[in-house]
């Protein structure tokens, strides 16, 4: 029963993704040319209401759903694993349209293309696991 | 000019996924997809021979449980919340890409050049699409995180490295879109 709620959580997510076509090759081709506001739109208003309701949960002290107070986790410094690594995510949105969310999305909506996708992601991370210590953070 | 079945308004999407982010967060949770990969990898026995994947993943099961909503939710959304007027894009978009080859929306998310029935059987496409996925997954667990987890709530939190991953995501994109993409297709 406690899953339910994210899974819930998770359709409301897809239909969004979906509907907003943030999952489509087509928008982020759009995006990357700057040809059009809307995936910008999409980003920079999810962006507002973040950081708008962040500050709120710190300021007054919201306790989550089991009454713990709430701790977002601050990324870990540096800058190079986030640049590089950044960079190597964007050669891949930016060739087949799709960062993780949407892989699984498009999967449920059967797109068999994007099932090889998956795969390739799946050997991507766990590539990485494997070069980790030999890369530079 | 919005429809329901056609293509949701960009504030109106921005405002839900904002909301998402911050539901996650008052479940006591953080909200990013890419790390469902990693797990996915643990749970299929990666952790056997690889440190990065010997944690305990059963503690991500509901993350699973997000992902496997988002999957119901792409199907709901293709099969039963549209009407095939949606996909419109500026038109200088649709004339670069059919210079390049690349068949116009006309209604469908994905170009049938890439995922099309006829267009899955030519290894080049499969590469294509195998090799993108591994730059996605390769670089978003180097990059600590994606457009969720970095993108919204990274930068919901004013996090410096957050910033940092999403100007990386902007020069690998551009790169690709600009100077590659003419050169694969």
């Amino acid at each position: 029963m406690k899953f339910i709620k994210f899974l819930l959580v998770g359709i409301v997510f897809g239909i969004v993704l979906t509907k907003s076509e943030a999952v489509s090759w087509y928008r982020i081709y759009e995006m990357f040319h700057f040809q059009s506001f809307h995936m910008y739109g999409i980003i920079m208003t999810a962006v507002i209401v973040g950081v708008i309701g962040v500050q709120l949960i710190k300021r007054t002290g919201t306790k989550d759903i089991t009454g713990q107070p709430i701790s977002i986790p601050d990324k870990d410094k540096g800058w190079k694993n986030y640049i590089i690594g950044g960079t190597i995510f964007g050669l891949g949105w930016g060739l087949v349209g799709t960062c993780p969310g949407p892989i699984f999305i498009l999967v449920g909506a059967g797109f068999i293309g994007i099932g090889i996708v998956f795969i390739g992601a799946l050997l991507g991370t766990y590539l990485y696991g494997i070069l980790k210590d030999k890369l530079p953070h | 000019m919005y429809s329901f079945y056609g293509t949701w308004p960009w504030y109106v999407s921005g405002f839900i996924i904002g909301a998402v982010m911050l539901l996650l967060i008052y479940f006591g949770k953080t909200f990013g997809m890419s790390s469902n990969l990693r797990t996915l990898c643990s749970a299929v026995g990666a952790g056997k021979n690889c440190d990065f994947f010997r944690f305990d993943w059963k503690s991500q099961r509901w993350n699973l449980v997000v992902v496997l909503g988002a999957m119901i939710g792409g199907f709901i959304a293709t099969h039963y919340m549209s009407d095939g007027s949606g996909v419109n894009l500026n038109p200088d978009t649709v004339t670069e890409l059919t210079a390049m080859g690349i068949d116009a929306p006309e209604g469908k998310l994905l170009p049938d050049a890439i995922v099309g029935y006829e267009a899955l059987k030519s290894p080049k496409v499969i590469t294509i699409l195998l090799l993108g996925g591994i730059l996605v997954g390769f670089g978003t667990r180097y990059g600590g995180g994606c457009t969720s987890g970095h993108a919204i709530t990274g930068l919901s939190n004013l996090q410096l490295p957050s910033l940092i991953a999403v100007i990386g995501f902007f020069i690998g994109g551009l790169i690709m879109s600009w100077l590659l993409l003419p050169l694969i297709f």
